[in-house]
Parts: C-alpha cells; sequence; structure tokens
C-alpha cells in the first residue's frame, strides 16, 4: 500500500493561511490502513485547526469529510458540494489524492496535509517499512522476492557492496542489508547460483526515468458511445 | 599506426601497472588524497612524494562523498607530473552517459588505468541531502568500461565511430565483508565482468586473508586477474580500534592492535596523560606512533606477499603520503623494476 505520514502541523497553517472556510478530506483506503489520512485522522485534525485558530483570534470554520477513495473520479463526485463552498481544500490523502481533487475540481486550491512516502507494508503493528519502489520491471524473480532496487540503498543490482555488517546497512543499523536478505533466502532455497550471473544494467525507462508513465487497457476502455452516455 | 588505431604492442593497454603484473613483478600502487578546494598545486606536491615508488597512484572520486577535485583533473595534473594515475570512478554521481562521456575525456587527456566503485553512500559525506544516480552498480561499469575497449562499443550497443578508450580495468575486493562465503563469488562476478586487476579493502588481518586466497585459488581467480592487497599504515592505537569497530569488512588482530599501544614504550613520556605532556612530548609520540604504523605495514607487505596469488599491494596512506616511501623501501620494493 501507499504509505503517508502526517505534516508537520504549523507547516499544514501555513499552507492554509488565513482561509476562512476550510474542508479537510480523508480518504478511506492506503492512508486509512496506515493511520495517516482516514476518517479519524480528518477529525482530529479538523478539530486541531479550529481549535488553534481561535486561539489565534482568527477562528476558521473547518469541517471535514472522507471519501472511499480520492482517487477515482466518482468518489470525488460525492463530495462536490462540500468542495464548492470551501475556500480551501486541505487533502490528506497521498500525493495522487490532492492531484486528483485538483484536476477533478479545476476552481478549488487544494493543499497537502501528509507527505507520502513510500510503498510498503506494516512490518509491525506501528511500522511501516519500503518494499517497492514502482521501478516497472520487476527484478523480484531473481532475487528471491526480496527487492534490491527498493531495500538496497544503492539500488545495487549485482550483489552485495560489502558495507553490510551483522546483516544491516553501513547507512543505518536499522536498516536490513537487502542483499543479506537475498543472499540468506537463495542460500536457504539452495539457489545461490542465481547470483553468480551478471545482471545487466538496468532498464529504467520504464522507471520514472522515462517520464511520467501511463498505461493503456484498450481491452478495457468503453467504446465512444459507452462513454459519452 | 594510423590516426584511429590504438597500438598496444601485445598489452591490453600497455601501462606500467599491466607491464609491471605482466612480467611477474610485484606491483605496487598508492593513493593520492584529493584536496577540497581548487588546489591544484597541493596534487603536485603529494605527486611528487609518490614519484618513483608507486607503478600506478590512485586518484579518489569524491571519496566518502565529500567534494574533492574531481580523480580525472587530478589525473590530468598527475599526468604532466609524469605518474600514471589510476582514476577512481563511482557510480553514485554519474550515470551511464556522464561516466562514458568522463572516460573518454580522460583517455584523451592521458589516462589509461581506471578502478571501478559503487560509491560510499552520500549519507556519509558533506552533501547527504543530495540526490544519488546509481543508474548502473561497479560490475556493470567494470562490463561497459571493458566493453569500450574490447568490442568497441558503447554501453547502449553502438559502435566507436573513432579511437576507443582502452583502459586497464580495476575492480575492489572486500575479501572480509559480509556475507563471508559470498565475497569469493563476487570476485569471480568482477573479473568475469572483465576486471584486469583487483585492489582489495585494507587488511589487517592475515589468516582471514589468507583463507579467503585459497578459496580464490581453489576457483582459480588469481590466474584470471592480478590481485593487489590493501595495506595501510596505522597512527594510533586509536585509529586500530576506531577501524576495528566502525569500518565494516576491516579486521584489525589485537596483536597489531598491542603494537601500536606499545609505540614509545621505554621513552619518559610514554604512559603519560595528555595533560601531563609537554608539546614536545606530544610530537615524540606521535613520531614514535606512525613509525611503529610503517613498521608495522612493512611487516604486513612481508606476510601478505607469501600469499600464493597475491600479485602486489595496494597501499592507502591518504594525507600520510609521506609514508609511502619508507613503506616501499622498507619491504625491499624500492627500486620499482623497469618494465
Amino acid at each position: 500500500m501507499i504509505i503517508a505520514e502526517q505534516k508537520p502541523l504549523d507547516e499544514i497553517k501555513n499552507l492554509i493561511g488565513d482561509a476562512e472556510k476550510v474542508l479537510v478530506v480523508g480518504c478511506g483506503t492506503c492512508v486509512t490502513v496506515c493511520f495517516a489520512g482516514g476518517d479519524r485522522e480528518a477529525q482530529i485534525l479538523a478539530s486541531s485547526l479550529r481549535m488553534s485558530s481561535k486561539l489565534n483570534g482568527h477562528p476558521m470554520e473547518v469541517t471535514d469529510v472522507t471519501v472511499q477513495r480520492q482517487c477515482e473520479w466518482e468518489y470525488l463526485d460525492e463530495i462536490e458540494n462540500e468542495i464548492k463552498e470551501a475556500d480551501i481544500i486541505l487533502s490528506i490523502g497521498c500525493g495522487i489524492g490532492v492531484q486528483a481533487i485538483a484536476e477533478h475540481f479545476p476552481d478549488c486550491w487544494v493543499v497537502p496535509g501528509l507527505n507520502t512516502t513510500f510503498l510498503g507494508l506494516p512490518s509491525e503493528q506501528g511500522i511501516w517499512e519500503e518494499r517497492c519502489m514502482a521501478c516497472g520491471n520487476c527484478v523480484l524473480g531473481l532475487t528471491g522476492g526480496i527487492c534490491p532496487v527498493a531495500r538496497c540503498s544503492k539500488s545495487l543490482l549485482n550483489g552485495p557492496c560489502g558495507g553490510s555488517e551483522d546483516g544491516h546497512c553501513e547507512i543505518d543499523p536499522d536498516v536490513p542489508c537487502a542483499w543479506q536478505l537475498i543472499y540468506d533466502r537463495l542460500a536457504s532455497k539452495d539457489k545461490l547460483d542465481l547470483l553468480l550471473e551478471i545482471e545487466p544494467p538496468k532498464d529504467w525507462s520504464t522507471a520514472h526515468d522515462g517520464g511520467p508513465r501511463k498505461i493503456v487497457r484498450e481491452d478495457l476502455m468503453l467504446e465512444t458511445e459507452e462513454a459519452e452516455a | 599506426m594510423t590516426a584511429n588505431e590504438n597500438n598496444t604492442n601485445g598489452y591490453l593497454v600497455g601501462t606500467t601497472l599491466e607491464r609491471m603484473l605482466k612480467a611477474g613483478h610485484f606491483a605496487v600502487t598508492g593513493e593520492l588524497g584529493s584536496p577540497q578546494s581548487a588546489h591544484g598545486e597541493e596534487i603536485r606536491a603529494k605527486a611528487a612524494l609518490l614519484k618513483g615508488y608507486a607503478d600506478g597512484v590512485n586518484l579518489t572520486d569524491n571519496q566518502t562523498a565529500i567534494v574533492r577535485i574531481s580523480s580525472i583533473a587530478a589525473g590530468a595534473i598527475l599526468v604532466q607530473e609524469g605518474l600514471e594515475p589510476i582514476i577512481q570512478m563511482t557510480c553514485r554521481d554519474r550515470n551511464r552517459l556522464a561516466i562514458q562521456a568522463d572516460l573518454l575525456g580522460a583517455y584523451a587527456l592521458g589516462m589509461r588505468n581506471l578502478l571501478c566503485l559503487t560509491g560510499d553512500h552520500q549519507i556519509f559525506g558533506n552533501h547527504p541531502t543530495a540526490k544519488h544516480v546509481f543508474d548502473i552498480d561497479s560490475i556493470q561499469l567494470v562490463q561497459m568500461v571493458a566493453d569500450m575497449r574490447d568490442k568497441k562499443v558503447f554501453q547502449c550497443g553502438d559502435e566507436f565511430k573513432g579511437i576507443e578508450p582502452r583502459f586497464f580495468v580495476g575492480a575492489a575486493s572486500a575479501p572480509l565483508a559480509d556475507p563471508l562465503d559470498f565475497r569469493p563469488y563476487r570476485l569471480a562476478k568482477k573479473i568475469n565482468a572483465g576486471a584486469n586487476f583487483i585492489q582489495t579493502q585494507l587488511v589487517y588481518d592475515v589468516p582471514a586473508f589468507a583463507k579467503f586466497m585459497e578459496k580464490v585459488r581453489e576457483m582459480g581467480l588469481h590466474e584470471k586477474t592480478s590481485i593487489l592487497v590493501g595495506v595501510g599504515p596505522l597512527k594510533s592505537a586509536g585509529m586500530a580500534r576506531y577501524m576495528k569497530n566502525n569500518v565494516p569488512g576491516i579486521d584489525v588482530p589485537d596483536e597489531i592492535i598491542d603494537r601500536m599501544t606499545a609505540a614509545g614504550k621505554g621513552e619518559p613520556w610514554f604512559g603519560k596523560k595528555n595533560a601531563e605532556m609537554t608539546k614536545e612530548e606530544k610530537r615524540a609520540r606521535s613520531k614514535a606512533r606512525r613509525e611503529e604504523g610503517i613498521q608495522v605495514c612493512i611487516d604486513l607487505i612481508k606476510e601478505l606477499r607469501e600469499i600464493e596469488g597475491v600479485a602486489g599491494v595496494h597501499i592507502m596512506a591518504i594525507e600520510w603520503e609521506k609514508a609511502v616511501k619508507p613503506i616501499v623501501e622498507g619491504a625491499g620494493l624500492y627500486p620499482r623494476p623497469s618494465v
């Protein structure tokens, strides 16, 4: 899932400025599961902003609403009226949600309440870790299901650099060395021979380096008349 | 020889380092730390300390991710001074376009030896908020430059229309880093990618390195490349302990730490606390420790030289280039044979 965390309140207040009517928009998908931008967080943030604006002597009207998914037009349509009534939209969806609101409601001014951090998972309660960089050209079949692109600090493709110690990366003792994990896993599956092949330079054109990406699935597209209807 | 041909007389490249290794002489390479300023004269001064004592001199590429005069610019100065540079190239700061472009330029400026490295992560350096590159890794870099020389192609596969850059290609090895069992295999990958010579991480633990070399010989790797073992003089017992505890893949045996601790034993200042020492005593202590560091380094070279498959030594005396001369002389490696 997409992992995000809330921006510092002062930064959020700066982004909002002197708006009078603020709508906090939560999202019911990834950021709900990572406790950053769901219904509960939207309510708490709205309440914090109300309180702090009162203390400042310029009380703002802050309301909140949470949609199932900020990244799909049909869910955004449901909050069209609330959006139109607000001076400013504070989205606590991921970066995609913020952009979806800006794109779908060109007349509104939307600002982000979260920093979208990575694609990952909760490794345990309260801890989230990066697992994927969406490079568009998956190598997990060569590495035992552990991604060196996302999890090695240097995205190395040909094995451990020599900077790890006791299984952790040299950049931080809290970061496991991805190549130690890969090595151990391939050793346990008797597949170390996979590591002996030289992996050629990666084609990064499928990653962001090739420009903003787009997928077109004609088999799923609606016929023009159907789409218009 | 026509203008668009490289003539190497049977050598891959024909550098002093390659000739020395091919002739079976025990090779010596050194290292020069470039200044964190535009002070080119400092490079000339350090080059003078190494001239005649090393078959090639490594020039670091923003070593430990700290900005310095670039390895290729420093290499150009070394060429002017009559030394043979071994330019280091990392994958941290440049993508495949920039690396190839810079190497074309380096070749045009007379540089012929190249050491391919992944590069230290920028978090360790003086620009920790920088964006890194790592478009390719060190093994892919070795393959790219070997292919530029042998297949006369750019990484993309396009053929060179004119002179191809011919580098004597080196790679690094960290023989005692984790995962230990994989180290000889990673070395094999670098050799398969095209590494003509290898310079290792600093070695202080000779028995552990000898064990690594046993596996290297069993795999026949020492016959496919030339392995130069990394050594470096210690300045103090504190430096030895720091490396032992903080640098992955370096273990300094207690015996060496004890030797460094005992440096200057019997002198009137020995065992005194810093606060009780005069300036002269501190200077004498530093001198005694450095002399012992140099002697330890000489002894290490003598031991490592006995290990079958070790083709030379890479002396890393960064910010202490003066130490190279006594080390090379003390190890019986001076004068350098002419090849």
